[in-house]
Order: structure tokens, then sequence, then C-alpha cells
């Protein structure tokens, strides 16, 4: 008789990394793919099923109860800016929550995360190395980190509470390459701002990079908090200065202001506290990660900001309009 | 609205309460009419020698390390940092820069404080806490030790100082301090710096100890345990530091705590001149600074120990900095020369 094949599930797979997973999972032998997003999915494999409904509906439990999901790879946070506050509460916390619960009521075993790293949030007094239980300050400054922060302390509850499933929440840096998140979308920006006399550490983590620990982290025995960290870190204008493009100075009373302007006049998309992101640092510990899973990053910084700058260019616009007014960074 | 502002208007007014007393008890001082001639005079004489002594070393130029031997010492740096590829460790400590700073740092080091430097080499290899007194509103006695080290050590060593988190959250100053290997003041910070065999600085007077007013110079303010404890848990030597000089750089008459809150600011000093220079009465006076290093002591013992059981410890660093701090006031000719 055939083994039977994994069976993987993988929510917010219309995201770019969520795509990305996918195909990597698909590739595997003895791995089924299903995926759930309310986008559409451009250039699927043909082997991979797409389940376009809210994971909040009750369709999406059919799913669970009718197959034997082996993993949950739950990408399918979002991070929109110009979503408001309660959609983004209840489109991530009763999300999470909902997957948690199939998982528990179904009997699945694995179920990865994807957190951020911005849950920690930039400080002037961060230590270099942030360490996995340190404090969630992501969002004494900035509110929309709020439900990304209740989403990952929610998840963190159920170690103790269903010690049976392996629950494991990555936070990774931020991941830069194709992805249309606020890093990538500002190192593809035509002048990339900088706050005069400014200029933190900063880490970032390639999207292959980011797909293959997700990986690492569903292998059978994992579980717990993890940091994801790529290359080392360097100072924000050594990043900048790898896009080849010219800076433009503010100084760093003046751009809250003006962002917050840009922002309300839909002329930039990067809320005015995400500033503190090129002011202070905010650098992750991301041994734990590799010491548990023997995970190594494989990508360099720049290949990390040519990825991100190649996909401006081709395939991000074309994305964007599919995707349209719902999208989900991830 | 008009709440807040009636509340600044009250603040402002206890600032000026504060001032007025202290100026006033400050004047008190100063009255004595045979004394204050004698210090003038001393001052005066000392000021004219010291400027001509200034005068000398930039007209020869010799203050300046030769360009080789700064490269040299660049180079070892470089060797013994791990950097990443993009040229700072994870600090963000950038061994090439030094290139950029290194004729400011001399001039302060060499020319203005003329620093004479007492016992160097006995700042040993590999891991090792620096503990110092801390005075002079402004850190340049952080700045003149870590030169000491860079520049008349050999081989040279970057200092890493544990910085207070208010200085490296501005703008300019903390991206030079984080470039120059100099990090925020955290425990966790400290012992990863040990861990990579980094000679770390620690003032355990803190704040506290840098901002206090002239009239207390040279007697050192409580210190702080968290040195004692990670040495004893990271089993590093501490090595005893004691600047003179640095207190008669800038005179604090007092200090002005409720601007300070208002400001956000650690402290505000008062100085005589503030009225007429603004925040430039916070630069040095050109003092001579003599930095002495003491012999490394080790302790061992429980790093959870009880309170008492560490400040037993602390005591002891302390005697040590504060005995070379007396035999360099009983040394030293005067204030400027």
């Amino acid at each position: 008789m055939a083994k039977r094949k994994t069976l993987a599930v993988v929510t917010g797979v219309s995201g770019r990394l969520g795509q990305l997973l996918a195909r990597r999972l698909h590739r595997e032998p003895d791995t089924r793919v299903i995926g759930i997003d309310r986008r559409p999915f451009l250039r699927k494999p043909s082997d991979v099923e797409h389940l376009r409904i809210d994971i909040r509906r009750k369709a999406c439990e059919d799913l669970f109860r009718t197959r034997r999901v082996d993993v949950i790879y739950h990408l399918g946070l979002m991070h929109d800016p110009r979503q408001g506050v309660s959609e983004h509460y209840t489109w991530n916390l009763l999300g999470t929550k909902q997957i948690l619960e199939f998982a528990q009521r179904y009997d699945v075993p694995k179920v990865v995360i994807l957190s951020t790293g911005d849950v920690y949030g930039p400080q002037s007094d961060n230590p270099a190395y942030i360490g996995e239980d340190a404090p969630l300050l992501g969002a004494q400054r900035f509110a929309g980190m709020r439900d990304l922060i209740a989403v990952d302390m929610f998840a963190q509850s159920y170690f103790w509470k269903f010690p049976e499933i392996e629950t494991v929440v990555l936070r990774p840096a931020h991941i830069v390459g194709g992805v249309r998140n606020a890093v990538s979308n500002y190192l593809r920006l035509q002048q990339i701002p900088v706050l005069l006399g400014f200029d933190p550490m900063v880490q970032v983590l390639h999207e292959e990079d980011a797909v293959s620990a997700i990986l690492a982290a569903a292998r059978p025995g994992v579980r717990g908090v993890f940091n994801v960290v790529g290359a080392d870190a360097l100072p924000l204008r050594t990043l900048v200065g790898l896009t080849g493009k010219p800076t433009w100075e503010v100084p760093h009373l003046l751009l809250p202001g003006l962002a917050r302007q840009l922002f309300q006049l839909r002329l930039a998309d990067f809320p005015a506290a995400e500033l503190d992101y090129i002011r202070y640092s905010a650098t992750l510990d991301g041994a734990r990660l590799r010491t548990v899973t023997r995970w190594t990053p494989q990508y360099s910084v720049e290949e990390a900001v040519q990825a991100a700058l190649r996909a401006g260019i081709f395939d991000g616009g074309v994305e964007r309009m599919a995707a349209g007014a719902s999208h989900v960074v991830r | 609205m008009a709440g807040s502002v009636v509340d600044n208007l009250q603040r402002l007014q206890a600032v000026g309460q504060t001032i007025g007393h202290n100026l006033a008890t400050q004047l008190a001082h100063w009255t004595e009419p045979e004394r204050r001639r004698t210090i003038a005079e001393q001052v005066a004489h000392e000021f004219s020698e010291a400027s001509q002594e200034v005068a000398s070393l930039l007209l020869s130029n010799s203050w300046r390390t030769p360009q080789d031997e700064l490269e040299r010492r660049i180079a070892h740096l470089l060797a013994s940092n791990n950097q990443g590829p993009h040229g700072t460790d994870s600090f963000g400590f950038a061994p090439t820069e030094v290139r950029k700073y290194a004729p400011a740092l001399e001039f302060l080091y060499r020319v203005w404080f003329r620093t004479e430097v007492h016992d160097i080499q006995r700042v040993p290899e590999g891991r090792c806490l620096l503990i110092s007194n801390h005075s002079g509103q402004l850190p340049f006695d952080g700045v003149a030790i870590g030169a000491a080290l860079l520049l008349d050590r050999d081989p040279p060593r970057m200092v890493r100082s544990m910085v207070e988190k208010f200085a490296t959250s501005l703008p300019f100053f903390g991206t030079f301090c984080n470039r120059m290997g100099q990090v925020t003041g955290l425990p966790d910070n400290c012992r990863r710096l040990l861990e990579s065999e980094e000679a770390v600085l620690v003032f355990p007077e803190g704040a506290r100890g840098i901002s206090k007013p002239f009239r207390h110079r040279y007697r050192m303010t409580a210190f702080g345990q968290g040195f004692m404890r990670l040495a004893l848990e990271s089993k590093v030597p501490i090595v005893p530091i004691a600047v003179v000089g640095a207190e008669e750089q800038t005179v604090n008459l007092l200090n002005m705590e409720p601007l300070a809150r208002l400001l956000n600011m650690p402290s505000a000093p008062l100085t005589p001149l503030m009225p007429l220079l603004g925040p430039l009465a916070m630069l040095p006076a050109p003092v001579k600074y003599h930095v002495y290093f003491g012999e490394p002591m080790e302790f061992s013992g429980d790093a959870n120990d009880d309170d008492a059981v560490v400040a037993g410890k602390v005591a002891k660093v302390r005697a040590a900095i504060q005995a070379m701090l007396d035999r360099g006031l009983a040394e030293r000719r005067g204030i400027f020369i």
C-alpha cells in the first residue's frame, strides 16, 4: 500500500510568501498542499488545491472535518495599514483562534504561525540581541501592531493549554524580496528617505530563507517561539546604499508630521509610526532556531535587496492589481 | 490645554525659585575676599601656562599620531574584532570609522586635555571590565579612557562603554557612539561583549556621578552593583580606573532638576557662563587630565548573592579608585597644568 501523503494547509497562500511556500511544498514528493485565501492564486501549480474562502467561515471547518491535516502553516495575517483597525483585529485574531481551534478539535499535530519580529518594536534602549523572552513592546508607539502582538501571545497560550499540538511561533526579521511589505516597499522607493543623524542597525531576511526557516520549524519535535534572522545586521544607510538609489535626508522632527500628511493623502504607504524603524534598532537574536533546527540562511543581504528591486520592476505590479484592495502583505 | 499651560508656568516658576535659592547659597561660599583673590590668581596663572602649552602643541603639530601608525592600529582592531561583511559587528562598531574620528579624538586627548596616562599596561588582554569614577557633566572622561587604550596601548584595544540610553537615542551622537563601538548600557549587551573578549567600560556612578555639582567634586557618589554581578557571572577581572581633572572642566552650580524633567534629559546643570553662552557653556575648560589604571582585581562568588555580600566587593573596587584619586590629587601641580 502506498504511503499516505502528508497534507499541509497553507493560509494566506496567495501572498508572496504563501506562494513560495506552496511551490516549495508541492515539489516535495509525498506532500499535498491545500491553500486558503480569499485572493486569487496566480500561476498556481496544478496540483495545489486553492480554497477561496475566509478562514472565519464555516466552509473552512469542513476542510478539517473531512480531511486529515498534518500541518498548518498559518501565514494569513494581515498587516495592511490601510485596513481598518477592527478588520485587522477580527481577521488576525479570530482567524488565528479559528486555526488553532481546528488544530485542537481535529488533531492536527503541528501548527506553524508566522508572527513577526516587529512585535518587539524599535527602541533606543533595545539590546543588540533581542531574545525570544523579551517583552513585546512593539505597540507602545505603533498602535497598528497591537493585533499582531495579541495573535503572538494568543498562539503562545496554546503551548501549555494543548501541549499535544506542536505549536511554533516564528518571529522573522524584516523579510525582503518579492514580498510587498513595508521594508521591501521602502527599498523600492525612487529616492529613499533616511533620518538626519540616525543610522540604526537592521536585519533583513531573504524571502527564500524565510520559507526554508518555516519548513525547518515544521519538522517534528520543534516547538516554541523562534526569532528568524538571516544575514548579519548592518547599518540602515549601508542597506539603502546597496540599492544604488539616492537618499533623502529628513530631520526627525519634521518627518512624522510630513509622513502623517502623506499617508492621509494616500501619497505614501507608510504610517508615521513606522518611521521608528529607520530611527532605532530592533535586532533579534537568531541563535535559538539555528541550534534547535540546524537551519542556516543561504542568502546575503545583497541578494535580498536585488530580489526586492527585481520584483518592483516585474511581477509586483501585476500581482498587486490582481490582489486589488485587500492586499495581505505576507 | 489651558491647564497644561498653567502647569508648565508653575513648573517654570518652581525652576526659577530653585535657581534663585541655590545661587544665593553658592554666593555665600564665595564672599571671603581673601580666598577669592588667591583662587583667581592661581587660575589665571595656570590658565596662561596651559594656553601656551596648547598653542605650542598646535603649532608643532606633534600631537597627531603618524598616519602609518594609526593605520597599523586600525588594522589590529580589524583583526581582533568580528565584523560581518558590511564592516560592522552586530553592535554597529565599524573599526574603519576610527579613521574619520581620530583627529577630533586626538585633539581632545592630547591637546585640549593634555592627558597624562599612568600604568596603561595593566589593562590585560581578553575580557575585562574597566571601572572608573565619572565626572565632568559631559562624558569626556570616557573619551580619554577610550583614546588612551586606542592610541597609547600596545596592542591597541577598543573600549566598549556602557552608555546612558538617553545619549544613544540622540541623532548624530547616538550614531557616532554606535559606529565607534559604544553601546547602550544594558546588562545583556555587557554580557555579550564580555563573551566576545572585549574590554567593557562601566561608570558605576552613572548619571548621578557625572552630573554632581561642583562643590561635591572628587567625592564619588554611590556605586551601582550591576557591574560586580556581571564580573562574578562572567568571571572577568576588574581594572579600576581613576580620572583626575574632569571634575573641574565644567562648573556645575546646581542641577536644574525640573528643567531636566521638562526636557526629558538625565540632568540639566547650570554653569556660571550659561546666561552668556547658553548650551555652549557646557563645553569643557582645557583642564589637564590624569588617567590612572589600577592593578586588575579578581573576584569570585555567587553573582546572585545578597546585596550586602556584593556591596562588600563593590566597596573594594571603590576604595581602589578612591586611593588612586587621592594619589592623583596629591601629585598634580594644578587644575590646568
